[in-house]
């Protein structure tokens, strides 16, 4: 029964059922991504060993009788930026290489593992997570699975592509502009980037620290939400994650759309040259009975305050490296984050003060509503090595713009829920179900109704 | 209103000294270019009014 198309909470309870064992379900995802990497090239670390003793743990206790977790049995992979014990953590890039393999695993790899699932790897990324394509310089790009000439997006490009070529039912990845939401719509999966400080980034390397929220990928939203609720809870080690109780949004799934209130935002979210986007939020509006539009203040700002922080911030942590050795970054990131390293202070804490001024004025919108509907991406998967797009009847650089519509949001933190909207012969593009900070339930309880509809789903392409 | 057009070579030049960050001749033509970026995008927030009580802050609440 354990094949590609399998969900998370699928092979939980056939696990904790006894009609498939955890050692057969791991023994399928190591075949799958032995295959599957040739392909995709999404990971770049297998955990073998590690993989097939954490199912041999599982059986023994399910033999004993013993309580399992809710995602027994699961395969899950990480990007390349959560520590994982005993392995180094590359983070995209060949700097890393030579550091010392990771004394202890990630707070969400700790969390997940308690929950059951089973670490099979590490997954390829955009290097130091700056950029939305995952075309790798030192790793090579990872290949989107729905055409294999296409981008993945990024930078968690190898935790989209792991999950959307049924390698794995579940991955993680991070967000600071756009990189788990920009990769769930081009590779037409569900994504979650949750509240800022909502989950413990502690163990997973940084980038932009003012930006960074850690989240899940999965092919459907009860697996998506099932992953968050493993991750939440009282975080450690991490300055900006808040000390809260875990407010689990399983439970909340099956509420339907009674009392929702979506709204469609215009405006920057709505350029020309973005029909097929436009398109696919028309569907998921429909469903969600979203029939007003509503702009949002000063969001071309918002982006580029985003932008000139995560420059700055970003360079900064790798400032030592750009002095020493900037020659052994990727061409891709090098000349951004040298730039970075010159931003003038007045820029950035501009950019921090015009913040929290974009916050309060955002918030008023969530007194009258409840989710805001958004592309999640310009466009479909572009061609992997496109250097251009149309946007607007003008020609723009490709990988900064597929961050167009993410960036202004996580800038202030908002939970974001990616769905997928499948085309006839087309690709893939993803809706952003947008929330009030905290209302990650919110959007996931929409989520589940628009794929209970039938409007989104994320099977594995044939 | 009119503000001299911002000259991201001389800048680059100045500030990298400054910083004691070299930048190799091959890399310098990019740098220069990602610096034009980062200031265009900072024209947007720069011009953009705030009130002085508008303060950032140290830790971001969402």
């Amino acid at each position: 029964m354990i094949d590609a198309g399998n969900g998370a909470l699928e092979i939980a309870a056939a696990v904790r059922a006894g009609r498939v064992s955890a050692r057969e379900v791991v023994e399928a995802a190591l075949a799958r991504i032995e295959a599957g990497n040739r392909r995709f090239n999404t990971f770049t670390t297998v955990t073998t060993e590690r993989a097939r003793r954490t199912a041999a743990a599982i059986d023994a206790r399910r033999g004993r009788g013993e309580t399992l977790g809710p995602l027994v049995g699961v395969p899950y992979a990480v990007k390349d930026l959560f520590d994982i014990a005993g392995v180094t953590t590359l983070a995209g890039s060949k700097i890393d290489r030579e550091k010392p393999p990771a004394a202890a695993d990630a707070a969400a790899v700790r969390r997940l593992d308690e929950a059951g699932a089973v670490l099979v790897g590490a997954l390829n990324m955009d290097e130091y997570a700056y950029g939305f394509t995952t075309e790798n310089a030192h790793y090579g790009p990872t290949r989107n699975p729905h055409d294999l000439t296409r981008v993945a997006g990024g930078s968690s490009g190898g935790s989209a592509a792991a999950v959307a070529g049924g390698l794995v039912p579940l991955s993680l990845g991070t967000d600071t502009n756009g990189s788990i939401r920009v990769p769930s719509s081009l590779c037409g999966i569900f994504g979650l980037k949750p509240t800022y400080g909502r989950l413990s980034r502690s163990g997973a390397k940084p980038f932009v620290d003012s930006l960074d929220h850690i989240g899940p990928f999965a092919r459907s939203v009860r697996d998506l939400a099932a992953c968050y609720d493993a991750l939440q809870g009282l975080a450690e080690g991490d300055g900006a994650c808040q000390a809260m109780e875990a407010e689990p949004a399983s439970p909340q799934l099956g509420r339907g759309l009674e009392g929702l209130r979506a709204v469609v935002a215009s405006g920057y979210f709505a350029p020309a040259g973005t029909e097929e986007a436009q398109e696919v939020v028309a569907r998921v509006a429909k469903a969600l009975v979203a029939t007003h539009r509503i702009e949002l203040p000063e969001v071309a700002r918002a982006r580029a305050a985003a932008f000139v922080i995560t420059a700055a911030e970003g360079a900064n942590l790798h400032l030592a490296n750009l002095k020493r050795r900037a020659a052994d970054f990727d061409p891709a990131t090098r000349d951004r984050f040298l730039a970075g390293a010159l931003v003038p202070a007045s820029w950035v804490l501009q950019a921090q003060r015009f913040r929290r001024w974009y916050r309060e004025r955002v918030l008023e919108i969530f007194a009258t509503t409840d989710v805001i509907l958004a592309p999640a991406t310009p466009c479909a998967a572009p061609r992997i090595g496109q250097e251009t797009m149309t946007l607007a009847g003008r020609e723009v650089p490709t990988r900064p713009h597929l961050g167009l519509f993410t960036q202004p949001l996580s800038f202030i933190g908002l939970p974001v829920v990616v769905v997928p909207v499948q085309r006839s012969g087309r690709l893939p593009i993803g809706v952003q179900i947008i929330a009030a900070p905290w209302r990650e339930s919110v959007a996931l309880r929409a989520a589940a109704a628009l794929e209970d509809a039938g409007v989104v789903s994320a099977p594995v392409p044939e | 209103m009119t503000s001299k057009p911002f000259d991201a070579g001389t800048y680059v030049d100045a500030a990298a000294a400054a910083l004691d960050l070299p930048i190799a001749p091959e890399h310098r033509p990019g740098v220069v270019l990602n610096l034009e970026r980062l200031a265009a995008m900072a024209r947007l927030v720069m011009e953009f009014p705030l009130a002085d009580e508008i303060e950032p802050a140290p830790v971001f609440r969402a």
